[in-house]
């Protein structure tokens, strides 16, 4: 086995910048977690087929388990940590209290990232629309219908 | 994951430099396949080259009338492209039937045509597979083989390439683009991708050192007349059993000229000129799409766990059929099939 060669690598993080050097084997969700210690993402399946681990990068929603965080230099990643702002919960925190759109709570800071990714994307219409482009992230709890119902009140105050 | 060594690309030249002679070398784009396969140990480079700043990013007009997609267009971005949308809905369509908007956000053109079968014997190197490592058998003709072809498969291997966009893209008749330090070639889609025969492990007529650059399309867009059927376990996010796109053109009631290319039933997308040849001059009903369909489905041949795909695939080549004959196309969205 070859030694790896360690990356550097600049990434602004919620609104704060940081620098790094680590293995080029690092995914950003790996980063996230074990270096910045930012654990509100989570690491499901690690496969891309859950949606726990996602995060907007430059505005667009991904699975960061299937990302090499040096591939993003230079980037600009929220997080659940970031979305919240002024001590005020973000829109989709808020909506999914409000309609009580979870019960273990893994998945739910991936489908909230994931749902601000949608609403920005500006293409879902209706709850089909909403269900079909919500589908990689899965909540084995069944709380799809209350998640329907909070991104749906976010989308119609925006 | 085994270590390797991280090294980026600033243009095409400098890729195909840095690839050039080294077979442990990968390019990643999306990394959605790749780094996956990568954390199972299934792909093994000890040199990864990232390409994502290449310059390769536009969808542009051809002189011809047609449309160049840069390789590293990613999907989503391509599905709500106003060009495709308008001239060549059924690849908006297909590439919105797969993944998920997360990996749709992360993938690649380029990198789609490149994806592995999920045959899940590909991706468990406990088992013995003739395309993870040639001469070891396949676990799939004995075994868990549900997800597996049914058209065009060998003793060796009997995957399916798993992808939707690639089956618009043989409807369309594509053509890719590739570059190497030996020079420029364009591949034609039906070319493009291979059946396993002896060779499983080879998945496409991509040469080593050889790099995507751009995938066009021709004029032809089947705007009017098309659709994509995908039959799936689940309503969405889910690797087809079967799917079929279908592109006509029609006169009055009679079909001038007829195209559908089918996905999940083969190692590459499907089609048959002699079952496209039983639909033109004729009568755009069901008695014409159900022959068309037993035209395509002569030589199937199931296995244990996956021969009700014949009979899904014969429905489903009727059905999108007469969806696209009817101009009511399935929607990705609504999954109520028309």
């Amino acid at each position: 086995m070859t030694t790896p060669e360690a990356v550097s690598v600049r990434l602004t993080v919620n609104g704060t910048r940081h620098s790094f050097m680590f293995d080029p084997r690092t995914t950003l969700l790996d980063l996230l977690r074990e270096h910045l210690d930012l654990t509100g993402t989570k690491k499901g399946c690690d496969q891309g087929q859950c949606g726990s681990c996602t995060v907007l990068i430059d505005g667009r929603r991904v699975n960061s388990c299937l990302t090499f965080a040096v591939m993003y230099d230079g980037a600009r990643i929220t997080t659940i940590e970031g979305l919240a702002a002024d001590g005020a919960l973000h829109p989709l925190q808020q909506a999914f209290i409000d309609h009580d759109a979870f019960q273990c709570g893994y998945c739910t800071p991936g489908q909230i990232c994931s749902a601000a990714g949608l609403i920005a994307e500006g293409r879902a219409k209706s709850a089909d629309d909403i269900r079909e482009l919500m589908s990689g992230n899965i909540c084995r709890c069944g709380a799809y219908t209350n998640i329907v119902a909070a991104i749906q009140q976010v989308m119609e105050r925006s | 994951m085994i270590s390797f060594r991280y090294a980026r690309a600033n243009d095409v030249a400098d890729a195909v430099r840095q690839i050039a002679g080294d077979p442990n070398a990968k390019f990643v784009a999306g990394g959605t396949n790749l780094i996956d396969l990568m954390k199972m140990d299934v792909e093994r480079p000890t040199k990864v080259i990232d390409i994502t700043r290449l310059p390769l990013k536009q969808v542009e007009n051809t002189p011809g009338g047609g449309l160049r997609i840069g390789a590293l267009v990613r999907n989503s971005d391509l599905a709500y492209h106003p060009q495709v949308e308008e001239r060549y809905p059924v690849l908006a369509s297909a590439i919105m039937a797969g993944a998920s908007q997360q990996l749709r956000n992360m993938a690649p053109t380029g990198g789609n045509l490149l994806q592995r079968t999920r045959c899940c014997y590909f991706y468990d190197t406990a088992t013995p597979c003739n395309k993870r490592e040639p001469g070891s058998g396949c676990s799939a003709i004995d075994g868990q083989n549900r997800m597996h072809a049914i058209l065009g498969a060998s003793d060796a291997c009997i995957a399916t390439h798993p992808s939707d966009m690639c089956v618009a893209l043989a409807l369309l008749e594509a053509k890719v683009h590739v570059s190497s330090a030996l020079g420029d070639r364009v591949i034609a889609f039906a070319e493009f991708h291979r059946l396993p025969g002896d060779t499983p492990e080879r998945d496409a007529n991509l040469n080593a050192g050889e790099i995507i650059t751009a995938v066009e399309l021709p004029p032809k867009g089947f705007a009017t007349n098309y659709t994509y059927l995908k039959i799936r376990d689940r309503l969405s996010y889910a690797f087809a059993l079967v799917s079929v796109a279908v592109g006509l053109e029609l006169d009055g009631d009679t079909i001038k000229d007829g195209r559908f290319a089918l996905g999940g039933v083969a190692h590459k997308p499907w089609r048959d000129p002699q079952a496209e040849a039983a639909l033109r001059g004729q009568p755009a009903n069901a008695a014409t799409f159900a022959y068309a369909a037993d035209v395509l489905l002569r030589d199937a041949k199931g296995y244990a766990h996956n021969t009700f795909k014949i009979d899904l695939a014969r429905r489903c080549i009727s059905r999108a059929l007469m969806q696209a004959a009817r101009g009511t196309p399935q929607s990705q969205s609504s999954k109520k099939i028309a």
